[in-house]
């Protein structure tokens, strides 16, 4: 077979051909953006340059059109909370000291629309990228965790990409050896032709051995290690290569790749234990994972955030497939690949490691007195710019706000009061079983049973539970908790106060896991940026978040930006997903979720309960409703209930404990009962007047507890000094959940029927 | 006999995942855990040898086959045969099969979705080199973990392993994989390599497991080889 004929388009054949129209448009520049290139080069770019600006650029890379909004949240973080903080917003993700000399690092990203398009792979390739952000920071990955939304549970496309993308999702995962600890499943139609697949990781990590991603010290190398690099996921700047190959471009040497990447866990849990070992050994100076915009993306970071420039020669990359031109390989998003900077005498050194664990390396250039990044292929240099301009300097929107009037008003002003209710005991006992059994409360086991929650040996809690907890240390059982939520009901009904809310609920699922609540990141999912509404949503969404940040003391360290979620003109809900770590001195002490403790312990309700059912679950499951008000937010009550949970965590005063959120004191009872399968005894009148609105009811700030019933006098008066209402509603015992005269009594054969039936009547059973 | 505690082998292949709690299971039973690495040819002297759950070598061409094949699966088959204990679990087992040291093979799930889940499993021959500490009979719940923990083998093999009493583990609750007669871990004629589906190194204390029911099969060996 012959080789395609490769035409190089060099920088000295861009000079000699200013003239030449490049197809900017199709890699998504706009005129005033390539005008930008022309200016900073004094020419016109290279194709190889053009590939780089244009995915640089792009809104995935750059922020544009969120960092005028994004700046609030350094303006907003206090010198309290950045004592704990490391490494913050703008590193591969945010790095927080947890004690005894151990530091986590935790972010959250979208693979929203590749998983739409593949599920399974997009999904899986999600994880391997989040991974790879947490590895980039020196640490070792000790917990993964997926929120996931979907389009309705009983839509034909949901059949098709959620069992995709949870395959994906464990399939990659699990053979990373990485416990999935944490995550959401949510259905609403508005996600029907946009899924959002979410990936977080957790990493740890002594502080010493944080790495950062820079390239220091002229002569130092550059090497690129783990997969080779082919046609996947090279996206866009196709129409690059349609351009400067021959005749024969489209025969038999080349065959089109689809546009998402494929992924090969093998090869990134053999790269990770690599790096581990580099690392340890004292190998790397600087170092950055490849995704997003491949080496394009990873050569001008380092370079950028470094204090010289780099020299790179393409012909040292190793190809998988022929005839890439510079262009393509430069913005390949093959997976698996690392980039680090390593001084000239430890060269040897670093790629012996490499061959121990058949990890493919290769010097692909150094660090250069100067300031420019230089690319050279097949002998011709293609790439002469400055760094900065690529990496950090790209192009800064004031995208048009405007909050739409008539819109929003419609919807604070159809209120769920209008809505039938439930009265006669036999109909709230009815109720109760139906949003049991709702697509959105039911049991996740269909999902968290595909993924490996054990492996490494060290889960304390997983799915289930409020939150994840991994011991970090096995000497001194110092762990973490981690919890990711978000209503987006509540942040389409008043973005401010649905973020605070999402915010409040991953904090108070932190606390209730009896850690303390330390550091947030997020994954800011919103429709158009072009679309002045969303942008209004999206603006409100972090001033609520960062607002509620700093009074609550938590920073965020970092997290993500995915615009652009829609079908048609149709956003989807503005889903901000907030997820909250947290610190547990001893995991020993980490409170089990639901009735876990003796029978006859006594249960106590923290927080109060108001008729709050704008945005609710019932409203949305029993009368598909969306209006209202959300829930009042109230981050100095979170505040105070978070430090009284995790003090009676800390003492084992607390026997069992369980958010009340989604489905509200109802869904919370079915949960906490069938849990452990202990039933209890609940008197509603302590909870409101009114059955139904203490059932159903979603007010925040509230946490179901258990403790023995010696010591619940004493557990309230401490309640009282924390400034914490708390009122003693039942007792644990019994195979029934029984809820008073007003409603009658549920057994836990039947609620575990309607609860456990509901995902496997959808997506076919899990096992025989 | 000497004194000193006994030393249990964990190798590592690429793409072993579970080594690590292997190794922290062998340590709980009092034994001392040595790193074997998948290209060496040498035991490092050890009294007994755990292979580990995982994905070795990806899972390429089929669960197991690659590691089968490895340098040091060579020294662990010829360890095996003078009597050796070996002791695989899920990717040790479908590894133990591919290397013939143990009969039948493990296919996809019958539900072809991986599956994490506690099982019961009922302890049937304890009479093995892992098994010492437990009484037939005895039930452990233990963490399956696995997308290819189907058990099969065709019939003679299922009625000799049974007609010999060599079925070591069974589902309690029936086998969620469809493994063929429910059976979850078996044992050679001479009784010193056994290999499981679930994860009894998962089960070596309640705080991050469902139980500590699987630390019985460490302190068997290692009770065994201090003997």
């Amino acid at each position: 077979m012959t080789q395609p004929q490769v035409t190089v388009d060099s920088v000295s054949h861009a000079e000699t051909t200013p003239d030449e129209p490049q197809p900017y448009r199709e890699l998504g520049l706009k005129d005033d953006e390539y005008a930008r290139i022309r200016d900073i080069l004094g020419r016109r770019p290279t194709d190889a340059e053009l590939a780089m600006y244009s995915v640089m650029w792009s809104e995935h890379c750059s922020y544009k059109s969120s960092k005028v909004h994004l700046r609030y949240f350094g303006e907003t973080t206090t010198d309290e909370m950045k004592q704990a903080m490391l490494a913050g917003i703008g590193e591969n993700a945010g790095v927080v000291s947890i004690g005894d000399g151990w530091a986590v690092t935790f972010k959250v990203e979208s693979h929203n629309h590749p998983s739409y398009v593949e599920p399974y792979q997009g999904a899986a390739t999600g994880v391997g990228g989040i991974v790879r952000d947490i590895m980039a920071m020196g640490a070792r990955p000790i917990a993964v965790g997926d929120p996931l939304r979907f389009g309705p549970a009983d839509a034909d496309d949901t059949a098709r990409v959620l069992p995709g993308v949870v395959a994906g999702v464990g399939g990659y995962g699990n053979c990373l050896g990485l416990p999935n600890v944490a995550g959401e499943v949510v259905f609403d139609p508005s996600y029907a032709g946009n899924p959002l697949v979410n990936a977080l990781c957790v990493g740890a990590l002594k502080s010493e051995d944080l790495h950062l991603a820079f390239a220091s010290g002229t002569g130092n190398k550059i090497i690129l290690f783990g997969a080779t690099t082919g046609l996947d996921g090279i996206g866009g700047v196709s129409v690059l290569a349609s351009e400067t190959f021959d005749e024969a471009a489209g025969g038999s040497g080349r065959k089109k790749l689809p546009s998402v990447q494929v992924g090969d866990p093998f090869t990134e849990k053999v790269l990770i234990e690599c790096c581990l070992e580099l690392f340890a050994a004292g190998l790397v100076v600087g170092i950055q994972d490849l995704g997003g915009a491949g080496l394009s993306c990873a050569t001008s970071e380092l370079a950028s955030a470094g204090d010289g420039g780099m020299q790179v020669d393409l012909d040292q990359v190793p190809l998988r497939a022929t005839g890439m031109t510079a262009a393509e390989i430069l913005s390949s998003e093959s997976q698996e690949r690392m980039c680090a900077v390593v001084k000239p005498e430890d060269v040897e050194a670093f790629l012996e490691v490499c061959r121990k664990w058949d990890v493919l390396a290769s010097v692909i250039g150094e660090v250069t007195e100067g300031e420019r990044l230089v690319i050279t292929s097949g002998g011709e240099t293609v790439v002469d710019v400055p760094p900065r301009t690529v990496a950090h300097e790209g192009p800064v929107y004031q995208r048009p706000v405007a909050r739409d009037d008539v819109r929003q008003d419609a919807l604070t002003a159809d209120g769920p009061e209008r809505l039938p209710r439930p009265e006669t005991p036999s109909e709230l006992r009815t109720e109760v079983l139906r949003m049991a059994a709702a697509p959105n409360l039911a049991s996740r086991s269909w999902v968290t049973s595909q993924y490996d929650r054990y492996v490494r040996g060290n889960t304390v809690a997983a799915h289930g539970a409020d939150a994840g907890v991994v011991r970090v240390d096995e000497e001194t059982d110092r762990g973490i908790a981690v919890a990711t939520d978000c209503n987006a009901r509540f942040v389409a009904l008043d973005p401010y106060t649905g973020a605070q809310l999402a915010l409040a609920e991953a904090y108070r699922n932190v606390a209730t896991s009896g850690a303390v609540p330390l550091a947030v990141t997020d994954c800011l999912n919103f429709g158009s940026p072009e679309d002045p509404h969303v942008m209004w949503q999206f603006q409100e969404a972090v001033r609520g978040l960062a607002d509620g940040c700093a009074v609550l003391g938590t920073p965020v360290t970092g997290g993500n930006v995915s615009f652009y979620n829609q079908t048609g003109t149709t956003a989807i809900l503005p889903t901000p997903v907030v997820g909250v770590l947290g610190v547990i001195d001893d995991v020993t002490t980490a409170v089990p979720s639901g009735f876990a403790g003796a029978d006859g312990d006594a249960v106590i309700l923290l927080g109060t309960t108001a008729a709050e059912f704008g945005g609710s679950e019932w409203a949305h499951e029993v009368h598909a409703h969306l209006g209202g008000r959300p829930p009042a937010v109230d981050l100095e009550h979170e505040r105070r209930l978070a430090g009284l949970l995790a003090a009676a965590g800390a003492d084992r005063t607390l026997t069992g404990s369980h958010d009340l959120s989604d489905g509200g004191l109802a869904q919370g009872l079915v949960e906490s009962a069938l849990a452990a399968g202990h039933g209890a005894r609940i008197e509603l009148s302590g909870v409101h007047d009114d059955a139904f609105t203490a059932l159903f009811a979603e007010s925040a700030g509230r946490v179901l507890v258990t403790v023995a019933a010696g010591d619940a006098d004493a557990f309230l008066a401490r309640a009282g000094e924390a400034g914490v209402p708390a009122a003693r509603i039942g007792e644990t015992g019994g195979a029934v959940l029984h809820l008073g005269d007003g409603v009658g009594e549920l057994a836990l054969d039947e609620l575990r029927t309607a609860w456990e039936g509901t995902l496997p009547a959808r997506f076919g059973p899990v096992s025989v | 006999m000497s004194s000193a505690a006994p030393r249990v082998g964990v190798i590592t292949f690429p793409g072993t995942l579970d080594d690590v709690d292997a190794a922290r299971a062998v340590r709980r039973a009092g034994a001392e855990a040595v790193p074997l690495w998948h290209g060496d040819h040498d035991l490092r002297g050890v009294d007994a040898v755990v292979v580990p759950g995982g994905f070795s070598y990806g899972d390429y061409l089929r669960a197991g086959a690659i590691a089968s094949l490895a340098p040091i699966m060579r020294e662990v088959v010829d360890g095996a045969g003078r009597g050796l204990p070996v002791l695989g679990i899920c990717n040790g087992f479908q590894i133990l099969c591919e290397a013939h040291l143990l009969p039948g093979a493990l296919i996809a799930n019958a539900g072809m979705h991986f599956l994490c889940r506690d099982v019961v499993l009922g302890v049937e021959n304890a009479r093995t080199a892992w098994t010492r500490d437990y009484t037939a009979g005895d039930e452990l719940l233990v963490p399956l973990k696995s997308q290819e923990g189907r058990y099969v083998a065709d019939a003679a093999t299922l009625d000799e392993l049974e007609g010999e009493g060599r079925v070591v583990f069974r589902y309690r609750d029936g086998a969620p994989n469809g493994s063929s007669r429910d059976i979850a871990g078996i044992t050679n004629a001479a009784g010193n390599v056994v290999g499981l589906m679930p994860h009894p190194e998962h089960a070596t204390s309640g705080l991050t497991g469902p139980s500590s029911d699987g630390l019985g099969l460490f302190t068997s060996l290692a009770a065994q080889v201090a003997a």
